[in-house]
This record gives structure tokens, C-alpha cells and sequence, in this order.
């Protein structure tokens, strides 16, 4: 497999002069209906897509059971905000097309492939060529979908949600909120009800997608929510590795994205999903800024199935989500790396679930939280081991890594053991960049602020070399800028 | 002996004071080094060596209270420690520290490029870096993987040591401070460590090695030999003061030295 | 509204508020006023069910302590001799004794070693005899509003024990709280107050248990101030009978440079919280915590403890294990957390599981807040059966399997017994570890 060309950033003038280096709005008429949330919304959403009566039935139930009595957002995790006002937030908001839709990518609205461009996602088929097949959501929208011949020819499906729901009710019908459902949390019901979009992905069984699938998703207009749906099934034996990337405009007020993710992994499939989350993070004193609040669950339904997820999440006022994985499969396997980071006012409450069912599945989590500035860095994660999975195994490493004084790192594992033949291992550390190896470093002429650097990345070293190699720079390079000038 | 050389020296130690914490350590060291000499600091465990070599190198946790460390003509005190090293100045650490996550390859080129920009030079391709490291590696008996693996993590005791030799031996300063680089060494490692050692000595390098054992001065001649004890130089010599305290011990040198002349 | 169980059980509780306003007229003032406010906040607040059992309380529920009725004795159920009680806990020879009965003293089994430079009494007669002293202490660590237990034990507690020394006390100070057998169930709310003057030093050992079988409620609360430089060795032995309940509080708050070792013990009780609420207050305190449990037949012990840095240089060591069979469960929830400016802060904490029935649960949660950088924190925690591995290495080696199981069921054990300093009651706790698990039985038989 060609290692994927993932995103070459050319970074502009304007881009360079803000701290938050992809902070720019695209100026392109949006077609937003009015704020707030009813059913009529709801049905106004699923018309749009012109979606099917079961659709639009479903979304109803999830709305009906968000707005029921007592039903809140979650309250145990770590994390503090102002009431959010649902009636203050746009729930679509689709770029106007031109024309009646795309036939090519040069009828794509060329603002779009310029604000794409701009991210550096290679939206034209000779860049995608490369490696790297891209669906890109533009405020929850799918714009295009490049490399879509090549995977065709294998039977691989991937593209919008809402295209998927069109052409591939079958799969949709039997997968979609199968591993996420729609009563599973406060988030993930208004998902439910609301989402735009999203990217949606099938391989067949035996099929190895040869190239990394990849979703760019990028929030533009003010005062909307971002609520893409995201559904990918590796059928037998197949195996596909997915890639997502996240950027929003700097605004002065927050905005919402509330994602869900569902992974479903058959026998002896793998899915492999990572994400680099950079939505905007606010501005110093933690103005602005996305609250994450997203659910992500795969399940290894099938015998000897892998589900791994790597994230490094640097981006977000706030990020809340747990991506899991539900090990139903006997000798399923769950990981879950991640790099997590709070820098100026951001809180982060991540972590993971492995829920261990099956026979002989094994899980490995390796978490490193960095915090900077005043944020506030939480791991949760929950390991279970039912009583039916003889044999289970997890090991946990949790480690935290502080910069200044006025910052906070906390670390909650929840392990219930119901098994006498499982065998777990839960360890975790906190300390801040060693004295001795700083000097170290600085003694063989490394200049303070690189080996600063230096520490954090290999700090972080145990998750990056999960990612595809691009995006491992990448990773390392967003960890970079959003540390800027807390460090040396 | 007197120093029969009469370069300027390249370090200058003059009456130093230095305390850790409340305790002082060294309490009134001189010492002076110049260009293609070897000087073998002893003396026993508490009189000061590692606190010598550290503060040299501009390590934090020691205050100076009294005197001046000269480098090259200038005063280093208040230099940080990669400023130092950009200078010249290299410390091989009696423990060497480990770095999670950073790989002894990136570590060293990373260092190389600091160093070479100080001085001047311009960036060495990666090809060339890899074969320079090659050879440098071969010379002392390093496995490749070992430049794979993470900066002194999970290395054994010699490794680390090797590790230090070989990191000066790339890094090529004009000063080497050697901070018990023999200590919990075999007799195989002590000669491949001595080798580099030796092939790194010359006109225009100053090395200052610190030792509790004679052992290594077996195959490390020195051209001077300094006891420390106290914090303070009590007695200098020639190698022969060397193994005149392999004999004797330091018990006999605890005296004042004007009295013990 | 119709009445539900729980407010029935909370009448039950303003009914015998209003029973022991007599007694309560004897008492001082702040005492008066103490019991009132923390009777106040367990009226407001409750229980922690239903919707206000929040984080702290997830795995386990206390509804069965909730909404049951429990009869505060007016006197001891039973008389016991000195026999008996060396009988019940072999151990204590050379020790002060102090026992009380369902809640009520017995000086007939009682022996209290008295220093002249220290105060080793009844609570009660500390309150009559020492009253500013106490007043200045009591309930300041453990206040009324920390949760329900303590509010309860604040309001209704009859009597315990006063510990007050500013040297090392020469003999270890034996505590022991029965409730006997009684046809109904009955509740006692034990109160121990140790203050450790600069450089004391103190032995307490607590042993907690019951004459009969049938269900009771024991809601203790121990506050231990240590002054600068004091040392105080805390031993809590939990062999209440298996259908009892048991919701405690432990709360050490250890000034500079002073040292607080625990050992928790805990066989017995049928569903049990103890919440061990570690306070370092002063610089360069150090607490060693350990604990062992053994839980079997569905028995739910719930370890919560926290240890709150608050001061650097500070330093904790946590070590828990338990030994769990049949359908028990055992939850173990330690927190340290590390206040901005506790620099230095070193702390440690691990969690080790033996499940030897596949019905049995561990739960564990060791958690880190951490607001200050300069710390090093780490927490381990490990569950699982006698390694197949160990079982084989003794089997090649001749021993049968149950004798090696029992050898490293014990040897888990082992390394919380062995820092019992006191030789007679580390013996007294291995034999009772060897006794508590049926499995050990079969292999001793084996």
C-alpha cells in the first residue's frame, strides 16, 4: 500500500497572522433555516435530503426522546460550562449549491475547493491519486468525494451518509444506531434527530482497502451546530483504515458538534480509525472555541475483529467523548491511544470504554494527557470484563504530563472485573518535564524550548507511531503550535 | 609538577564555592586546563567531583556562592547549559538519563545540527549524518539498534556509558568532562570506552576525567593528576600521584596540603 | 404523597431524636447545638439513593441501610468477661482496653492503662472533664455535613473514645465496639477521637464486632488529629457478622512532618463503606495506607479513600488488596489529589484483586486530580485469579495444587499483614485470613 500523502498545509498570510492557524471563514452563501429545534426542523432536515419515510421516522423517536422530561446532558465527567441554549443554534446549514450538484470536482463550487486548498485536503483527483481517498463535510455537508472509481471497482462504498441512506437503505437500515442508539446519551439523541451528514463506509469481506479513507470536516458558518453521523461496516475479513481531520473558524461564541461515530467490525475484520481534532480551541482567556461532545463506539461484533482508535485531540473549548469499543467477539481485539491536550482555558474529558463480552479479548489503552495554561485534562475510562469473557485481558497505561502550575490533570479508570480468569493491569503516572532530562538535553546543545519539545513528543512517541505516517507528523506539528509559548 | 604549558587555558577555575541545598561542596577549587591535556581529578565519594563537573556544564541545583568558572577567555556563569554546549563544553554524566519517546538517532542529529550551526557549519544531509554515525558507532562496538532504540532507555550500564563516549565522539567538543565514566564498568567496556577516549584526545581537545578508581588511568594516561577531597584540590601531580593513591588511599592526604608539602 | 419506605425509616430517626432530648439537656451547649445541625443536614439531605447518589456512591448502594428501621439500644444486649473478649481478639495483652457494648461502656471487660502525661478516657466522660478541650476538636475533622453516616453518628453517637497525648504512649490503645444479639435490628454509632500532640506518638487498634448473626448497623466515625512530628498507628479490624451493615468514616488530618500508618482489616460485614478521608495539612506528613479484604458469600465491601495533599513535600503510599469468593463484590475507589502549591507531592496508590469465584466483582477506581506540577503521582491496579503459571512452578515442585493455591492466596495476603507491627495480632490476623476463606479450609485440609 502507497503510505498515504495526508495533508500538505500551505499556510497564507492571514493564516499566519492569528494564533489559530486555520481560522478563516469561507464566504459562500449558506441556505440556513431558522435557530432553534422542533419537529418541524426535524422533518424540514430529513426532507432536504429528500430521506425515505423510515429516516425521518427514526429521527423523530430521537428527537421525541431527547425532549423528554429529565433527559440531560451527562453530568459526571469534568468538565464546566453555561447552560447551552438548543433554541440558539442553527441545526443545517448546507451550502448552497450553484448548480444542481456536482458532476465533476471542477463544477464544485471553486470557493469550496479553495477553502479546502487551503486546508491543503487534496480535494482534485490527481492529489487524491496519492493515497488518500477524501470525503470532505463542509458544516456537516458531504462536498465531494474523490478516488470514488478506484473504490468502486472493489466494492468498497464510501461517501455521504446521506447518499448511503439513498442507495444503500439495506446496509444503513441494519447498522445505523446498532452500536450507538439513539436513546445512548443526551448528544447522541440530538444527534439522532439532527444530523446533516456525514461519511459513511462498507468494504466487503476479504477486501483490504488499499487506501486510507479520510474525512475532512471543517464547521464554517456562525451559530450552527455540527452533527455528522458517521457509520462504517468492515465486513469478513476485510479490513480498512480511516482518517479524520477537524477544523472550525475562530468565533467569538461556541459552537456545538455533537458527532456519532459507529464502527461494526465482522468476523475477522479490522477497522482502524484515527482522528486529529484541531476544532477551534477559544482564544486566550477561553473566549470562543467548539464544545466536542461526541460519542464514538465500534463494536467487534465478530469473532477474532479489531477495532483501533488513535486521536490526538488538541483542538476544542471543551472535548467530551469516549470512543469504545464493545469486544463481542471471541478474541476480539480493542485499542484505544491517545494523545490529548489542554492548553489556555480548554478542558478535555476523554477516555475510552472497552467492554469486554467475548472469550479471550484483549484491550490495550494508552492515554498521555499534556495540560498547559489553566486547562484541565481528565482521563475516564472504563474497563469490563463480563462475566462471559473467559480469558480477557486488558493492560492500561495512563500518563500525564503537566506545564506551569495553574493547570490540572486527573485521571478516573473505572475497572469492574466480573471474571476470575481475566487479567488486567491498570497503571498511570503524573509528573511534569524532568529536570535531569532537560539538562540533558540542553548539555548536548539543544536549545531549552526544542528540548521541551523534544520531551513532549516522545512523551507522546507510544501514539503518534499508531498513526499513518503523515499524519504522525502532523500530529506532532499541531502538538507544537498548540503549545506555543508555554513552553521553554 | 608544575603545568609546563603555557597556553592560555582553555578552563580556569578560580577559588569556587558551591553549595547545594545548605551544604557546601566545594570550597575553594582552582584548576586549570589547557588545550591537549588529559587531567584526572580523584579523590573519594562526597569530595566534591560530580558537583565539579555538573556545575561546569551549568546543570541547576547548584548555587555558586564564591569564585569564577573561565571558559575560553570568559566568564560561563551565567550561561545555560546548551549555550555551554554550543561552546564546547560536553559532559558525559556519571548516570546517564533516559528519554521515553526519543530515539538515540534524532537525539544526536538533533544535537549535531545545534552544534554545527554554532558553529557555523551548514546542515549535514541525512545520508551523510547516517554514514558519519555509522562509523562513529562501529568505533565503539555499537549496535545498530541500539541508534533505534530510545535514548538510553532499557540500555544496561555499559551501553550508557558507550553511549556517553560515543555522543562526544559525534558531537566533537573542544572540552570533555568525564564524570566517572568507568564506574560500573567491565574490563571490556572500560577498553572500548578508554579507545574512544583516546581516539578523541588531542592537541586541540581538553579533557578532564573524574575518578574514584586508578583503573582507568591505566589506559587513559594523564598528563596531570588532581586530589580532591573536601572541596577542595589538595594535592596535583603527575600519573605516578595516581597509583601512589591506589597504594595509599586518601587518608594520608586529608591534611592540609602546605602541610603535607 | 404517599409514605415510601425511606421516609418511613427517616420518622423513625426524628422519633428517636426527639427521645433522646433528655439526655441531650445534659450535655453542653456546643454539644446541643453540634447534634441539632447535623441532624438539620441529615433531614435536608438524606441518603445518598435514587437521584442523589451521585459519583462516590456508584457502586454501591446503600437503599438496604436507607430504608430500614434500626433500634438505638437504651442498654448493652449482653455482659461479656475478660475471657471472652481474649477469646473473640486474642491480642491485646499489655494494651489499654476499652469496649463498649452496643453502644454503651463496659467497664467490667475495660482496662485502661492511664499515663500521667496523657488522656486515654470515654468520650463521654472527656466531654464532662475536658470540655474546651474537646469541644476544640470534636466533629472539626469529621464535620456533620461530610454525608449521612456522619451526620447520623454526630447526632446520635452515646459514648467512645478519647485519646489525648503529647509524648509517645508506651502501650497501644485497644478499642473495641460489640453490638450483641438482639431479635430486632439494632444500630450503634461509635466515636473515636485520637489528638496527637507535637511528636506523639500513638497505637490504636479498632476492632469492630458482633455477638450474633442477625442484621445490625454500626456507623462509626474516628478523627484523628496528628500535631508536627507525631506518629500515629491506626489498626481497624472490620469482623462484624455478614449480615450486617457497616458505613464508617476514618479521618486523619496530619500536620507537618507527621506520619499516619493504617492498616485496614475488614472480613466481615454483610454490605460496608468505609470512607478513609486522608487530609495532609502540613508539610512533609507521610501516610501509609494499607488494607486488606476478604470478602465471600455476597458480601459488598466498599473501600473509598482519599488522600488530599494540600501541603508539599507531602508523601502517601496506598496498598490494597482483596481476596474475593463467591458472588461477593469489593469496590475500591482511592483518590489522591494534589492542591495547587503541593509541590513535591510524592504519591502512590495500588489496588490488587484475587478473584477466586467467576461470580465474584472487583470494581476499582483509583483515581488522580492533580493541580500542581511539580508531583510525582502514580497508581497501579490489577486484577485476576492465582496466576496458572504459580499453581504449575509449586505443582512441579510436589506440592499439590489447593496447598499451592493456599500458599499464594497467602502470600498475596502477606504483604499487607506483614506491616502489622504487633507480632500477637499479625498472628491473629493471618489465622483469621486462613479461616475467612472456605477455599483456604480445603487446602489446609488438602
Amino acid at each position: 500500500m502507497a503510505a498515504p500523502k495526508v495533508i500538505s498545509r500551505t499556510s497564507t498570510q492571514e493564516e499566519l497572522a492569528s494564533d489559530y492557524k486555520w481560522g478563516f471563514v469561507t464566504d459562500i452563501e449558506a441556505d440556513i433555516p431558522p435557530k432553534g429545534l422542533n419537529e418541524d426542523v426535524v422533518r424540514l432536515i430529513s426532507a432536504k435530503k429528500g430521506e425515505p419515510e423510515w429516516m425521518t421516522e427514526w429521527r423523530l423517536k430521537a428527537y421525541r426522546y431527547w425532549i423528554s422530561e429529565d433527559y440531560r446532558e451527562p453530568r459526571w465527567s469534568k468538565v464546566s460550562f453555561p447552560p447551552i441554549d438548543y433554541q440558539d443554534i442553527h441545526y443545517y446549514s448546507a451550502p448552497v449549491k450553484k448548480e444542481k450538484g456536482p458532476e465533476s470536482l471542477d463544477e464544485v463550487d471553486p470557493e469550496l475547493v479553495a477553502a479546502f486548498n487551503k486546508l491543503g485536503i487534496p480535494l482534485a483527483e490527481q492529489k487524491a491519486l496519492t493515497g488518500v481517498a477524501v470525503d470532505a463535510v463542509f458544516d456537516s455537508v458531504s462536498v465531494a468525494t474523490t478516488y470514488q472509481k478506484q473504490l468502486e471497482d472493489l466494492g468498497i462504498i464510501f461517501g455521504p451518509i446521506s447518499e448511503a441512506i439513498q442507495k444503500h437503505p439495506e446496509l444503513v437500515k441494519k447498522y445505523l444506531g446498532s452500536v450507538v442508539p439513539y436513546s445512548d446519551n443526551f448528544y447522541a439523541t440530538l444527534n439522532s434527530a439532527v444530523f446533516s451528514d456525514g461519511t459513511f463506509a462498507y468494504v466487503p469481506p476479504g477486501v483490504r482497502c488499499p487506501v486510507e479513507l479520510m474525512t475532512y470536516f471543517r464547521m464554517n458558518s456562525e451559530g450552527t451546530g455540527q452533527f455528522e453521523r458517521t457509520l462504517i461496516i468492515a465486513d469478513k475479513g476485510s479490513y480498512v483504515s480511516y482518517l479524520e481531520g477537524c477544523t472550525a473558524p475562530m468565533r467569538k461564541t461556541h459552537q456545538l458538534h455533537a458527532a456519532v461515530v459507529e464502527l461494526i467490525a465482522l468476523d475477522d475484520a479490522e477497522i482502524k480509525y484515527s482522528t486529529l481534532q484541531n476544532w477551534y480551541p477559544g482564544d486566550k482567556d477561553g473566549k470562543g472555541g467548539v464544545y466536542n461532545f461526541v460519542t464514538k463506539r465500534g463494536k467487534a461484533a465478530g469473532k477474532n475483529s479489531k477495532i483501533s482508535w488513535t486521536q490526538v485531540e488538541t483542538g476544542s473549548a471543551i472535548t467530551w467523548k469516549y470512543p469504545s469499543c464493545i469486544l463481542q467477539g471471541d478474541n476480539s481485539v480493542g485499542e484505544f491511544y491517545s494523545v490529548a491536550l489542554c492548553n489556555n482555558h480548554q478542558q478535555a474529558d476523554t477516555g475510552t470504554k472497552m467492554i469486554h463480552m467475548g472469550k479471550n479479548t484483549r484491550s490495550t489503552i494508552i492515554a498521555k494527557g499534556i495540560s498547559a495554561g489553566q486547562g484541565q485534562n481528565t482521563y475516564r475510562g472504563l474497563v469490563k470484563i463480563m462475566p462471559t469473557a473467559q480469558g480477557a485481558r486488558n493492560f492500561t497505561r495512563c500518563d500525564s504530563l503537566l506545564i506551569g502550575s495553574k493547570c490540572g490533570a486527573h485521571t478516573v479508570p473505572y475497572i469492574e472485573v466480573r471474571n476470575p480468569t481475566a487479567h488486567m493491569e491498570h497503571e498511570a503516572t503524573t509528573s511534569k518535564v524532568s529536570d535531569d532530562q532537560l539538562f540533558y538535553l540542553m548539555q548536548r546543545g539543544i536549545k531549552e524550548e526544542d528540548a521541551q519539545y523534544m520531551i513532549i513528543n516522545g512523551f507522546c512517541k507510544g501514539v503518534f507511531q499508531e498513526l499513518p505516517f503523515e499524519f504522525a507528523m502532523e500530529a506532532s506539528q499541531l502538538l507544537k503550535v498548540s503549545l506555543e509559548g508555554t513552553v521553554g | 609538577m608544575a603545568q609546563t604549558n603555557h597556553n592560555r587555558p582553555i578552563l580556569d577555575i578560580r577559588d569556587l564555592h558551591v553549595s547545594v541545598g545548605d551544604n557546601e561542596i566545594l570550597r575553594g577549587m582552582d584548576l586549570s586546563v589547557s588545550l591537549g591535556e588529559v587531567h584526572a581529578i580523584m579523590g573519594p565519594n562526597g569530595s566534591g567531583k560530580s558537583t565539579f563537573t555538573n556545575v561546569v556544564a551549568g546543570r541547576p541545583g547548584y548555587t555558586i556562592t564564591k569564585g569564577e568558572i573561565i571558559y575560553e577567555g570568559e566568564s560561563i556563569l551565567g550561561m545555560f547549559p546548551d549555550e555551554r554546549a554550543r561552546k564546547g563544553i560536553f559532559l558525559a554524566l556519571q548516570y546517564p538519563v533516559e528519554l521515553p519517546g526519543i530515539r538515540n538517532r534524532e537525539f544526536l542529529r538533533t544535537a549535531l545540527e545545534a552544534l554545527r550551526e554554532a558553529r557555523g557549519e551548514t546542515k549535514l544531509a541525512i545520508r551523510e549524518f547516517n554514514k558519519f554515525l555509522e562509523e562513529k558507532a562501529k568505533a565503539m562496538d555499537f549496535e545498530p539498534d541500539l541508534m533505534k532504540r530510545n535514548v538510553n532507555e532499557g540500555f544496561s550500564g555499559g551501553e550508557k556509558k558507550r553511549n556517553e563516549i560515543l555522543q562526544m565522539s559525534v558531537l566533537d567538543p573542544k572540552l570533555a568532562l568525564l564524570d566517572e565514566t568507568d564506574s560500573g564498568l567491565d574490563i571490556d567496556a572500560l577498553k572500548v570506552v578508554s579507545r574512544g577516549v583516546n581516539e578523541f584526545r588531542g592537541p586541540d581537545k581538553a579533557i578532564v576525567l573524574v575518578t574514584h578508581y586508578q583503573r582507568i588511568l591505566n589506559y587513559i594516561k594523564p598528563d596531570f593528576v588532581h586530589v580532591l577531597i573536601e572541596g577542595r584540590i589538595v594535592r596535583s601531580g603527575g600519573s605516578d600521584l595516581a597509583q601512589e593513591l591506589e597504594a595509599q588511599g586518601y587518608e594520608w592526604l586529608r591534611e592540609p596540603p602546605e602541610q603535607a608539602a | 404523597m404517599t409514605q415510601t419506605p425511606t421516609a418511613a425509616a427517616t420518622d423513625r430517626y426524628v422519633d428517636q431524636f426527639n427521645a433522646l432530648r433528655e439526655e441531650r439537656e445534659k450535655e453542653p451547649l456546643w454539644l446541643r447545638d453540634l447534634r441539632r445541625e447535623a441532624f438539620d443536614y441529615f433531614q435536608r439531605m438524606g441518603w445518598p439513593i435514587d437521584e442523589k447518589r451521585d459519583e462516590a456512591w456508584k457502586y454501591t448502594d446503600v437503599k438496604p441501610i436507607a430504608r430500614a428501621s434500626f433500634r438505638l439500644p437504651d442498654a448493652p444486649g449482653a455482659a461479656l468477661t475478660d475471657e471472652d473478649i481474649v477469646r473473640l481478639l486474642p491480642f491485646d495483652e499489655g494494651m489499654s482496653r476499652v469496649v463498649f457494648i452496643d453502644g454503651h461502656y463496659a467497664p467490667e471487660v475495660s482496662r485502661i492503662r492511664q499515663p500521667d502525661h496523657a488522656s486515654v478516657r470515654r468520650l463521654k466522660e472527656a466531654i464532662q472533664q475536658d470540655e474546651s478541650f474537646v469541644h476544640g476538636h470534636l466533629a472539626r475533622y469529621s464535620a456533620p455535613h461530610h454525608d449521612a453516616s456522619v451526620a447520623l453518628n454526630t447526632t446520635f453517637f452515646r459514648d467512645g473514645v478519647f485519646i489525648y497525648t503529647d509524648r509517645p504512649l508506651s502501650a497501644p490503645v485497644h478499642v473495641v465496639y460489640v453490638t450483641s444479639e438482639h431479635a430486632d435490628p439494632v444500630v450503634t454509632y461509635p466515636r473515636t477521637l485520637v489528638v496527637a500532640g507535637t511528636n506523639a506518638e500513638v497505637t490504636l487498634i479498632e476492632s469492630y464486632v458482633s455477638l450474633g448473626t442477625r442484621n445490625h448497623f454500626t456507623d462509626p466515625v474516628t478523627e484523628i488529629a496528628l500535631g508536627e512530628g507525631s506518629h500515629v498507628t491506626h489498626y481497624r479490624l472490620l469482623l462484624e457478622n455478614t449480615d450486617s451493615y457497616s458505613i464508617g468514616h476514618v479521618r486523619p488530618c496530619l500536620g507537618p512532618d507527621s506520619t499516619y500508618k493504617s492498616v485496614v482489616y475488614e472480613a466481615g460485614s454483610g454490605l460496608m463503606r468505609l470512607d478513609l478521608e486522608v487530609l495532609i495539612e502540613g508539610p512533609g506528613a507521610f501516610a501509609d495506607l494499607r488494607g486488606l479484604y476478604l470478602t465471600r458469600g455476597k458480601q459488598h465491601l466498599d473501600n473509598l479513600v482519599s488522600i488530599d495533599h494540600a501541603k508539599p513535600h507531602g508523601k502517601s503510599r496506598l496498598y490494597y488488596k482483596g481476596i474475593l469468593d463467591d458472588e461477593s463484590r469489593a469496590v475500591f475507589g482511592g483518590t489522591v489529589y494534589v492542591q495547587p502549591g503541593a509541590d513535591k507531592t510524592d504519591a502512590y496508590q495500588e489496588d490488587k484483586n484475587l478473584l477466586l469465584s467467576d461470580r465474584a466483582e472487583a470494581d476499582s477506581k483509583p483515581s488522580l486530580e492533580i493541580y500542581a506540577d511539580d508531583v510525582k503521582c502514580g497508581h497501579g491496579a490489577t486484577a485476576g485469579a492465582v496466576a496458572d503459571e504459580a499453581i504449575f512452578y509449586l505443582r512441579s515442585r510436589g506440592i499439590d495444587e489447593q496447598t499451592a493455591s493456599r500458599l499464594l492466596i497467602k502470600g498475596f495476603a502477606s504483604e499487607i499483614l506483614d506491616e502489622v507491627g504487633i507480632e500477637a495480632l499479625r498472628v491473629f490476623l493471618e489465622e483469621r485470613t486462613t479461616q475467612s476463606l472456605p477455599r483456604f479450609q480445603a487446602g489446609l485440609a488438602a
